[in-house]
């Protein structure tokens, strides 16, 4: 199913956990430095560097792109680093988690009640995922290398419904 | 004696991170190849992911993950070679840095555990280096990414938990931490030695190809037998179930003291990446 992130934000309950799709749109990479630097941020009352209402955030640290590429190797990162940062951030709007791997109790509780779905990408499939890749912009955090915050526009990026809207999972646990 | 230049090592060096980076080795592939033909549904699309990944990463010559890993080097250094203008830890420092920097591979090691500052050559690098007879040089790279390497753990058993401890410990470690380590999993195990070599000795056991047995009988066995009993707990390919939740398991033992059985499982991703180059 060919799904755009602009008619998702209207309707995430459409997904369903186990679901495979192909994802276009804009998203944000942020991993564990990034996150640590927005919730400082939104403690102290400071204007986060995008939007995130409504915003889908991918947890990746892309490898350097070569001459002429838009970007490196993207793939995504392991989510359970993230996860304790997850409730606040979904609480500030966030819609959509894009990772690999399981997640805490307390973040599928915290993506039920924000009505919010968490994807996940193969991880170790990066050359591939490169390919998905169509702009790529530093918008954040330049010093922190890969782990900076890079605004992507994607176009069918394969992507798995891993914990949905209603808190159904695809892991076995 | 024979008299090298450092220049030798460095240049070898920064071809194997290119190379490993980019190429799949092929019992890797062969491996992953064979498990396709069995799974189905989501597992099945996932090595078809993983094995599509692999060609355009060499055709490309682009890294086939972002993480392009810590990097280790396990050397087998000849006695009788002579490195004349350096040494063998710069060089290879030197061909990691270089080898990172031109190939835009990513740059993942910070200076200090909290500062975590980037060291933005990826250096240092792991060096591991056994003295052996003869003047050549041999050196494996095993780029590692982080999230397998923190899946990893290390226990020191004592003698009387025996090999049902041991597997215990292999199982659960495999069952709570195995989903975020990219599974198919290559589950390496450093049994006996101490504290310090058991958990080396479970790294080095990655050098090892899909498919080889441990010489040993007994530990053949029970490789075949926790391979098996890994694949049963239905992790599967990215923690989404299935029969492949490892290709390998390699074991490796050494002598201990009375006291102790330490026990160590490396765990590997299916971006098992690594090359050896001869000098």
């Amino acid at each position: 199913m060919r799904v755009d992130l602009q008619d998702l934000v209207l309707n995430s309950k459409i997904l369903k956990a186990g679901q495979k799709i192909l994802f276009s749109g804009t998203i944000y990479t942020a991993r564990d430095a990034a996150h640590s630097r927005i919730i400082e941020m939104l403690d102290s009352g400071k204007k986060v560097p995008f939007e995130l209402k409504n915003a889908a955030i991918y947890y990746c640290g892309p490898s350097p792109a070569k001459q002429d590429a838009v970007i490196g190797a993207c793939g995504p990162t392991t989510s359970a680093r993230m996860d304790i940062f997850t409730p606040r951030i979904l609480k500030e709007g966030v819609k959509f988690l894009i990772g690999k791997g399981a997640r805490s109790k307390t973040v599928v509780d915290s993506i039920k009640e924000n009505s919010a779905v968490y994807l996940v990408a193969t991880g170790g499939v990066a050359a591939l995922l490169s390919k998905t890749v169509k702009r790529a912009d530093i918008v954040a955090f330049e010093d922190l290398g890969p782990e900076a915050v890079y605004k992507l526009e994607v176009k069918n990026m394969p992507l798995i419904v891993a914990i949905d809207s209603f808190g159904g999972t695809v892991f076995k646990i | 004696m024979r008299k090298i230049k450092s220049e030798i090592i460095v240049n070898a060096v920064e071809n194997l991170c290119a190379k490993a980076n980019f190429e799949l080795p092929l019992d890797v592939l062969k491996s992953l190849k064979q498990s396709v033909v069995f799974e189905k549904d989501i597992a099945k699309s996932v090595l078809k992911e993983i094995i599509e990944n692999a060609d355009i990463a060499k055709r490309e010559q682009i890294p086939l993950c972002q993480d392009t890993g810590t990097a280790n080097f396990f050397v087998k250094l000849g006695k009788d070679v002579n490195i004349v203008d350096g040494n063998i830890y710069e060089a290879i420092d030197k061909g990691v840095s270089l080898g990172y920097i031109k190939n835009y591979l990513r740059k993942s090691i910070v200076v200090d555990p909290f500062k975590r500052k980037n060291t933005q050559n990826n250096t240092p690098a792991n060096i591991y280096i056994e003295i052996i007879s003869g003047d050549k040089i041999e050196i494996a790279f095993l780029p590692k990414g982080g999230g397998s390497e923190n899946a990893s753990s290390l226990k020191m058993l004592t003698p009387s938990a025996g090999w049902d401890g041991i597997k215990k410990f292999v199982l659960d470690n495999v069952n709570e931490k195995g989903r975020n380590a990219c599974p198919p999993l290559i589950v390496g195990v450093g049994i006996g030695g101490d504290f310090a070599s058991v958990g080396l000795m479970s790294k080095k056991t990655l050098l090892r190809e899909i498919g080889s047995e441990n010489k040993n009988v007994f530990y053949g066995e029970k490789e075949k037998e926790l391979l098996n009993e890994i694949n049963k707990l239905d992790i599967g390919p990215m923690g989404m179930g299935g029969a492949t939740t490892a290709l390998a398991v390699f074991i490796e033992t050494r002598p201990t003291h009375i006291a102790s059985l330490p026990v160590s499982v490396n765990i590997q991703c299916h971006s098992f990446r690594r090359k050896t180059v001869i000098i």
